[in-house]
């Protein structure tokens, strides 16, 4: 019993010790950062992204930063490639913790919600002059940076634009147009896709018509949600209006009258599969936001280079994805960090990311530049891609984010997967597909 | 014992007293000095770790977010949760799915390996193979070999003009397609172990019964089970531990990390539920409450399986 209780006093006492170590360590750690910081020595701005590929495409817009301003470098870093799973709860958990976050951080659209409904953590961005940049962003992406407070928290980077793509070697096998502003008029509403999908699948080609449930939801959904008050899944006053918004169901409906008309490859966006499919031709179109490119290029790789396409999407402009940069709070130099931030999503750092990782700027000044909008994508057959996306976010109308966006989206689409794949059935699918979304919105 | 008891000489109790504090902190102190380091990590890593969870799972905190206390509500909105449930089944079917027949397999490897066998070293080393392999490798192949359009599984089957199987679509297929990737991985190593302890059951026994007559199949009964007794407990507490955490293959199986096991949770484990509670909706207090839930149902299953292992008699 008495050397029980004193191996329990040793071993509090050396955990206490331990403790205390650690405890010196991290004091230790301050003093010397906020030496580094003082006034003789540069400021190191931290620029944390996210993303696969060339990501943000930043690395040309960094050098030559940092080329011009001795006093304040640029410490860029990429850290994932993912977002949903490993950005973004990394992210929450350093600015819970107080504690190493970047000075600049990057946020997907998927998180935007999330971000504003927690002011607390981030730099008003107004205080350093950044509210003077409005005129520069369509009004869709200005507004998903103001929070909660109706502070400015986020300047928009890229954006997605939205096009159809389509494989080129398919649409000849069906007997079906191959020039884009042909195949563009095949399709001027989603009726017309629909038509042209069934006379696909009649020609018997192999292959089918689109991958999946999820990548024209997301689409039909964008282009809804503005004529419906410019609300996805939740209303300003962050109320879930999943069944009463109009937007919604319409994309729903959209979804399952292709997936029962047999026009789906039954593919999970994301999955290994589906990157199967876009190498392999089995299908045959799918929703493209411009980052989309990157995608296919990438997974479809350099012998399928001239088979894909890319064309004007059915129902007219819309927008999916892009990102906004934000400073934490706990930066310790917040006034460097915004001028940092003002750089990249400036014309100058649009323009650059735009070169260098086909990330479509969102800001105005830099759609306007000849050296985007002359843009051509050899990939995809010199396709004028700086020409179609910018004519795809003309007059783009700004859609709300509700604080659990991302997880109503997860959650509302797995039924749609589930409904495409057989797992649930149509007649049940969109009490499904309600029940699903209201216990993510919880 | 009484000449024990004489007492000390008087000059030898002014000299001891130094000597002896010193060597009673040797004694008696140092061990646990020695072993303490273990110990503090121990403290840092695997009781705080505990007792936070419990304390967060007593309140409704959003990562990042507020943290409010709310006693045991998460508890009882996890006990009403279908969600949770279905995970739970899920993990218990996909245990018993795996685990039975691994056990068996691994029963009957063992005893074959334990025959004179030629090559019988390289056998050995055989089964325990599987075992070094990663276990994210071993779930992406099978991924592959599970695809609807590519995969081996259905192009065998499409022989004997069987519908590809979409196997992450229903329970069954999926269950079926996960227990044989665990199997694959754990079966060797449950055999390795079993065949050890066979090697230390006295030979004699066997010539004994031999010699009564009975045959290799009353042997194998009679003797062999019974006297593996305290290693099947072993092998089975190892088996119940891994099957009710069960993580990795599923994840992988899925294929996107979103931790929901199948477009209905067909296929997601308690392990998938906590995560995706915790760091997919940033729900940590439920996730917290999830997890020490999860506890419960690991020592449930082990008091269950130990009963059940125990009740393996000697011969008589």
């Amino acid at each position: 019993m008495t050397n029980h209780k004193r191996f329990v006093v040793t071993g509090l006492a050396l955990t206490a010790l331990a403790t205390v170590a650690a405890c010196s360590g991290g004091g230790g750690n301050t003093q010397t950062a906020t030496q580094s910081g003082s006034a003789a020595e540069p400021v190191t701005i931290n620029v944390h992204t996210f993303g696969g590929g060339e990501n943000f495409g930043y690395d040309e817009a960094v050098k030559k930063w940092n080329a011009e301003h001795p006093n304040i470098q640029i410490k860029y870093q990429n850290l994932t490639d993912r977002f949903e799973d490993v950005y973004l709860p990394q992210l929450l958990q350093r600015l819970q913790a107080g504690a190493g976050a970047g000075d600049v951080v990057g946020i997907d659209e998927g998180a935007m919600g999330l971000m504003a409904a927690r002011p607390q953590f981030f730099t008003d961005l107004s205080q350093y002059g950044l509210d003077s940049r409005k005129a520069d962003f369509p009004a869709a992406k200005w507004e998903a940076g103001l929070n909660a407070d109706g502070k400015l928290f986020a300047l928009g980077t890229d954006m997605g634009g939205m096009t159809m793509c389509y494989r080129k070697d398919l649409f000849e096998k069906a007997g079906l147009p191959t020039d884009r502003e042909e195949v563009g008029k095949l399709w001027p509403d989603w009726n017309a896709f629909f038509e042209t999908g069934k006379k696909f699948e009649a020609a018997k080609t192999g292959a089918k018509f689109m991958d999946g449930p999820n990548t024209i939801y997301n689409v039909i959904l964008f282009q809804e949600a503005p004529k419906n008050g410019n609300v996805a899944y939740f209303d300003k006053s962050n109320q879930l209006i999943l069944e009463k918004n109009p937007a919604i169901k319409t994309s729903f409906d959209w979804v399952q009258k292709f997936s029962q008309a047999g026009l789906t490859a039954k593919l999970q966006a994301w999955s290994p599969a589906w990157d199967k499919a876009i190498k392999g031709g089995g299908f045959a179109t799918m929703g493209c936001p411009s980052w989309m490119l990157g995608v296919i290029e990438g997974k479809a790789g350099e012998s399928n280079k001239g088979n894909w396409d890319v064309a004007a999407v059915p129902g007219g402009s819309g927008n999916w994805g892009g990102s906004w940069l934000a400073v934490p709070k706990q930066s310790k130099h917040p006034k460097e960090a915004a001028e940092v931030l003002n750089y990249l999503t400036g014309k100058e750092g649009h323009v650059a990311a735009f070169k260098e990782a086909g990330a479509f700027p969102s800001s105005i000044p830099a759609q306007q530049d000849t050296e985007v909008s002359g843009l051509k994508n050899a990939y995809f057959n010199d396709a004028p891609t700086g020409q179609i996306f910018s004519a795809s976010v003309a007059n783009l109308q700004p859609v709300f984010f509700g604080e659990k966006h991302a997880q109503v989206k997860t959650a509302v689409e797995k039924v749609l997967e589930g409904m495409d794949q057989g797992a649930v059935k149509y007649d049940e699918a969109w009490s499904k597909f309600v029940e699903a979304g209201v216990k993510a919105a919880g | 014992m009484t000449l024990q008891l004489a007492p000390p000489r008087q000059g030898s109790r002014r000299q001891a007293p130094p000597p002896r504090r010193m060597s009673r902190f040797d004694l008696k102190g140092v061990p646990y000095l020695l072993v303490s380091p273990y110990y503090a990590l121990f403290a840092i890593f695997g009781v705080f770790p505990l007792g936070y969870t419990l304390w967060l799972s007593l309140h409704d905190w959003e990562l990042a977010g507020d943290k409010t206390f709310t006693g045991l509500d998460n508890y009882a909105a996890l006990v009403t949760d279908a969600a949770f449930w279905n995970a739970v089944i899920n993990t218990l079917g996909m245990f018993a799915l795996a685990t039975v027949p691994q056990l068996v397999l691994a029963l009957m490897l063992a005893n074959a390996l334990n025959k004179r066998l030629k090559g019988r070293l390289l056998l050995r080393l055989g089964v325990l193979l599987p075992l070094v392999t990663s276990v994210v490798a071993v779930a992406v192949i099978f991924s592959q070999l599970y695809s609807r359009d590519y995969g081996l599984f259905n192009w065998i089957l499409s022989w004997f003009g069987v519908e590809p199987v979409v196997w992450q679509n229903e329970k069954w297929s999926s269950w079926l397609a996960i227990s044989t990737m665990v199997d694959w991985r754990w079966t060797g190593y449950n055999a390795i172990i079993l065949l050890a302890a066979m090697q230390t059951i006295p030979r004699d026994l066997y010539e004994a019964a031999a010699l009564d007559g009975a045959s290799a199949r009353r042997q194998f009964w009679q003797i062999t089970v019974p006297m593996l007794r305290p290693t099947l407990v072993f092998v089975v507490f190892i088996s119940t531990i891994g099957g009710m955490t069960l993580f990795a293959e599923p994840v992988m199986f899925e294929g996107n990390p979103m931790m929901t096991g199948g477009t209905t949770g067909q296929y997601q484990t308690v392990a998938m539920f906590i995560v995706k509670e915790g760091f997919r909706d940033f729900q940590m207090g439920y996730a917290a409450a999830a997890a020490w839930l999860l506890f419960v149902l690991i020592l449930l299953g082990t008091m269950i399986n130990y009963g059940f292992t125990r009740r393996i008699r000697g011969a008589r």
